[in-house]
Formats: C-alpha cells, structure tokens, sequence
C-alpha cells in the first residue's frame, strides 16, 4: 500500500475516522487501571459531581482518539512521531454508549530547516459525538517524512 | 486533594515511580496507540525511538494513576486526623505536553508535580484553577514527559468539604 508523506498533508481537512463505541465496560477498565476517581467508576458516585453520572476519563478519551488517528491515517503514513502537544481540551463528558470519531485537519505545514527530510505539520484533532459536536479538542505537532529525502536520522535521538 | 487555599506558586509534589515492563507497553499500545514502535519490539529496533518504546499517552496515564493515589492518601491522612480533604473537579484540559525522550520497555519513571500557578475563578464561586507541571524522568536522569495540567480544586468554603 503506498505510504503517506508530508507532501500528502496540505493545509485544510486531512480525514475523519470511522466510529468507535465507548462502552461502560472499557471506561470502569481504563479508569480502574489509570484514573480511579470515583465518577469513572461509578454511576452513584457520579451523581453528585459536577459530571452528574458515570463518564471517561480525560486521559482514556486521549487515549481513544490517539487509536483513531492510528486507524484513520497514522499507520498509513511516514510518521516521525511528536514531540508534543500545545493544547488538549476536554470540552464535554464521554459516557458510555457514546459513538465518537475523529477529524483530523492539517492547520500548517513546513519543512524543518535543520533536517529536511522531516516535515512539521500542525494539526488540530476534534473528537466528535454521533451529531457532530467536538468533545475533546487536541492541537499539536505531526512531524511527517519528506518522499524523497535522504534519510539521516540518527536512532533513539531526541527529535527537534 | 488539599484545599485550593492550601497550594502556592513553586509547591511540589513528588508522586513516586512507575515501571513500564514491555507487557504492559504492548498491552495498552494495542488497544489505543498501534504504531509499530509501541507494539512490536522486533521492528521497533530499526526505529527512530530505539527500541520498543510505551505510548505518550501511557506515559500520562501512568502519571494520573500515581495522582490519583497521592490525592487518596492524602484524604486518608486528614481522614485521620479528623480533619476534611479537599477535592478535584473536572479538569479543562491539558496544555504544552512534550515527550522528550523514549520511554523503553524496563525503564522506570519517577513523577512529580509543581505548582506554576494558582487562580480563583469568579465564574465557580467553590473552585479555583491549580496549573500544576507535571513531569517524569527516567532513571538515567532523562525527561521523559512534561505537561501543564489544569486542574479544577475546590475551595475550603462552598462545597469544599468530603461529606
């Protein structure tokens, strides 16, 4: 399958993914392990926080999006990975029987000026519900492989 | 979780280590973060990131799990002593998260948090925003992870208390 590199990243919208069902079992999981506040775990407990009953956490709705930008383009292209993000936003509750997707749009893109065979995109993820509305919210650096260039990474080094 | 009264500008947490063995990596990269590096140790040597290597958001969620326990045993030492813990709400977001360096199957990860700034929010009269840094260094000394947690901490009047 031809890969995806950075000259396939113009600015303007890049994808949306398909759905993915969040279920109560997988949020009480996630939470359980990574986030065991009461209002991921539980529906009693939940009622009387500011979230009104059982939701996901924050990090397992990043977490869901991050498969889904796997899914929907990122295991298809020439990633060089990230070294961050500016901002992550969690706009609403995720709650189980939620169905959520992910656009992903392209908000920059220039070559990197020390190492041309990297390209340094912006890209603004929106995590959706079923009507269209955006949940979370996450803006930051997607460094793509330039086609063609001469492949000089040195391994395991930081990346600038 | 102490008071938002309790926190100042500089205050700092340190919230213990965590072990990223190549299981638990491949485990949580499989199901949310199934680029190659993270989930198979053979391809993952040609890398860029060296070797197999856990998922940024791992890395944060492993950060939030030992949150999560200090802020527990924080309520259970004021529990003991008679007196009331405070308590988080639900956080805005996340800002300027980096990943400096890899974190491999084996390493270890200590965190911490610092506080960077507090602020009452006129607009929820029982909660004021901590902006806490959190970070994890390796056991050779590297920053693995940093980020700005924003956190919703409620106040000692108005709903502060544990019922």
């Amino acid at each position: 399958m031809r890969k995806l590199y950075f000259e396939d990243f113009p600015v303007g919208p890049v994808v949306e993914s398909d759905t993915y069902a969040v279920t109560r079992e997988e949020i009480v999981a996630f939470a359980s392990q990574y986030d065991p506040q009461d209002f991921h775990l539980d529906d009693e407990a939940a009622r009387d926080t500011p979230f009104g009953g059982l939701c996901a956490s924050g990090w397992h709705v990043c977490a869901i999006a991050m498969r889904l930008m796997c899914d929907s383009y990122l295991n298809a292209s020439e990633s060089m990975g990230s070294p961050g993000l500016e901002k992550v936003r969690w706009l609403r509750p995720v709650r189980p029987g939620d169905v959520v997707t992910l656009r992903t749009t392209c908000l920059a893109a220039r070559v990197s000026k020390s190492r041309p065979d990297m390209g340094i995109c912006t890209f603004l993820w929106e995590l959706l519900d079923a009507v269209g509305s955006p949940v979370c919210t996450i803006e930051g650096a997607q460094l793509m492989a330039v086609r063609g260039a001469v492949r000089g990474a040195v391994r395991g080094a930081p990346l600038s | 979780m102490k008071f938002f009264e309790e926190w100042r500008a500089g205050d700092r947490v340190e919230l213990g280590s965590a072990d990223f063995p190549a299981g638990d990596i491949v485990a949580f990269a499989s199901r949310y973060d199934t680029q190659y590096f993270h989930v198979d140790a053979e391809r993952a040597k040609h890398s860029l990131l060296g070797g197999l290597s856990a998922s940024g958001w791992q890395t944060c969620a492993k950060f939030m799990r030992l949150f999560v326990d200090w802020s527990e045993r924080h309520k259970a030492e004021c529990a003991a002593r008679g007196e009331p813990a405070g308590r988080i709400g639900p956080s805005p977001g996340l800002d300027d998260i980096a990943w400096p360096r890899p974190v491999h199957a084996g390493d270890t990860v200590h965190y911490s948090m610092t506080v960077v700034e507090t602020r009452p929010l006129r607009s929820k009269p029982g909660w004021g925003l901590v902006r806490f840094r959190a970070e994890g260094i390796n056991q050779h000394g590297d920053r693995v992870l940093s980020l700005i947690d924003n956190v919703f901490v409620a106040r000692r009047q108005q709903g502060g208390q544990e019922q």
